[in-house]
């Protein structure tokens, strides 16, 4: 009997891994492979027109943190570098912030409307979702350009002479960022919400509870996985961010995967571009680790 | 007594409504006014001239927007055919009859696109391709088509496996009750059913290969623009009227597509 068993789960496997053989094998070619040769690649020396020498060096990693001064040879902190990571570590919790704040309640509105309308509003957050994300920079653009919607109409007004400079500022791609990627903190958090007995309210409410503690004491602990959930799926393509901050950042305001991508052209450092995509990369992993545990604590307690 | 309130709601929390009207409408004013601006006669972008296609035949008739488009659609629907075959099979592989060892290390794998910041894969991509390239001469659509059709994967596999999950075993033994051989079974029982999660991965992995800038910029030979990439490359200060028709177009595609794939999926059983 149990050896039955044990053959047909070694049968099932086998059938598993075939079938998936192809996807897997694609996936190593053209994704989860070539991460490895960047990370080789972030501990080889630069070549002079870009790419690398086959040579065992510490500079590309070095390079990350650390500048060594031309003059006399001390070795200081890398003042720019420093400053475009801090910018991206800014604008990414900011942006977490703001999505969270706006997301909230749009979420709860969602999940409050009667059942035949909820599928309709719950897809007027998924088309922006799935638009392109190019499309929707370009559109936030159209608004706070210097002769953009928001300019002319506070200039219509007369409640401002001059345009505003918005675009190629850190605030702009603080807006943008909150406005591309608001859905990713909406629909986790719908689906908490979504799945929320409503009587515990009530509950809360029987008890003598004001709205602000029924919200505090009662929703949000019950939520926290969906705000966990909508928090990494926002705060791990923040840090990440390329299009956003290079349209709306106009090359000034970078963060560090438009910083990644000047080491791969004009910068010609290569290694240092592999350095900082494994920093990326290790920050992302240990983001979403802690997700994984936040989650799975979660389930256990609860 | 102050005049009465409304009936107390367990539901309803201050200004929660107000924020989500305003989200709503926030959401979509940018994209209108972007849809709006492309039918602008005006060469200004700042003044309204009246309304006018000039961009689209501007648009339709440039011939790098032309090869762009079509570079585009090649690399997507070959992206999606293969991305959709393989996470079927992977599907089919992973999904009822059980858990195996290893199981779920293939779903990571198969995940991984969507953890692995995008930035880090075109880096990844460009150094592997950059050296095939040398050592190949080769310079063709393949990487591109190789690269989406990687990260397309995940996009195309989670409908499909959602789809089997929900779907009834009963059917597939009552067949195989019926002398079907298993080819039989899966051809006539099992592929009419999950023909719907493969649609809907189909067609979000086609969205997903269209919409890509990041690795599709890192990745492109010379001469390789992709209508993302192309209208990229248009942005110097501002937006030409050009690119905002463009994304017009792209922003019908796109609705249309979706629309199609929440009656697909809507429809169960």
């Amino acid at each position: 009997m149990g050896g039955a068993e044990a053959a047909r789960s070694r049968e099932r496997a086998r059938t598993g891994w075939l079938l998936s053989a192809p996807a897997l094998v694609l996936l190593l070619v053209a994704a989860s492979g070539p991460l490895l040769i960047v990370l080789v690649y972030s501990f080889l020396a630069p070549g002079q027109y870009g790419n690398v020498v086959w040579q065992f060096s510490l500079d590309g990693w070095f390079q990350v943190f650390l500048q060594r001064d031309i003059f006399d040879g001390t070795v200081g902190p890398a003042d720019a570098h420093l400053t475009i990571f801090w910018r991206s570590v800014k604008l990414s919790i900011l942006t977490t912030l703001i999505t969270f704040a706006l997301g909230l309640p749009t979420a709860w509105f969602i999940a409050t409307r009667p059942p035949d309308r909820r599928a309709m509003w719950l897809f007027l957050i998924t088309i922006p979702f799935w638009t392109n994300l190019l499309i929707r920079t370009f559109a936030i653009m159209e608004v706070i350009r210097n002769e953009g919607l928001l300019n002319n109409l506070l200039i219509g007004l007369g409640i401002i002479g001059q345009p505003v400079q918005i675009v190629f500022t850190e605030t702009a791609v603080l807006i943008g960022m909150a406005y591309v990627y608001l859905p990713l903190m909406v629909l986790p958090l719908f689906a908490a919400i979504d799945r929320f007995d409503f009587r515990m309210i009530e509950a809360g409410y029987d008890l003598y509870a004001s709205r602000w503690q029924v919200l505090r004491r009662v929703i949000l602990p019950i939520i926290r996985p969906g705000i966990v959930a909508g928090s990494i799926l926002v705060f791990v393509p923040s840090l990440g961010a390329y299009v956003t901050p290079r349209v709306l950042g106009g090359g000034k305001q970078m963060m560090i995967g438009n910083f990644i991508e000047l080491q791969f052209g004009q910068g010609r450092n290569w290694p240092l571009g592999a350095a900082l995509s494994m920093l990326l990369l290790a920050i992302v992993m240990v983001a979403l680790l802690v997700y994984v545990r936040a989650t799975t604590r979660e389930e256990r307690d609860g | 007594m102050s005049a009465r309130a409304k009936p107390f709601s367990v539901t309803a929390l201050p200004g929660f409504t107000t924020v989500a009207l305003a989200v709503f409408f926030l959401l979509y004013l940018p994209i209108a006014t972007l849809v709006v601006y492309s039918f602008n006669d005006s060469l200004s972008i700042a003044v309204w001239g009246g309304f006018s296609l000039r961009w689209y035949e501007a648009a339709w008739q440039n011939a790098a927007v032309q090869e762009a488009a079509v570079r585009s659609l090649v690399v997507a629907s070959c992206a999606a055919l293969i991305a959709t075959t393989v996470a079927t099979m992977a599907a089919l592989g992973t999904t009822r009859r059980g858990r195996f060892r290893g199981q779920t290390l293939i779903y990571v794998a198969i995940n991984q696109p969507l953890m692995v910041p995008e930035i880090v894969t075109a880096v990844a991509l460009l150094i592997f391709f950059a050296a095939i390239k040398v050592a190949t001469g080769y310079q063709g659509l393949g990487y591109l088509i190789l690269a989406h059709s990687a990260f397309c994967i995940p996009f195309a596999y989670l409908p499909i496996r959602a789809r089997l999950e929900g779907m009834d075993l009963t059917l597939e033994t009552a067949a195989a009750d019926l002398y079907a051989t298993p080819w039989q079974t899966f051809r006539r029982v099992t592929l009419p059913l999950m023909a719907p999660g493969i649609a809907a991965g189909a067609m979000l992995a086609f969205v997903i290969s269209l919409d890509d800038v990041i690795i599709t910029e890192f990745v492109k030979s010379a001469g390789q623009d992709t209508l993302p990439t192309y209208m990229l490359g248009q942005l110097r200060r501002a937006i030409t009227p050009e690119v905002n028709a463009i994304s017009t177009v792209l922003l019908a595609v796109t609705v249309l597509l979706l629309t199609a794939f929440f009656l697909l999926t809507r429809k169960r059983g």
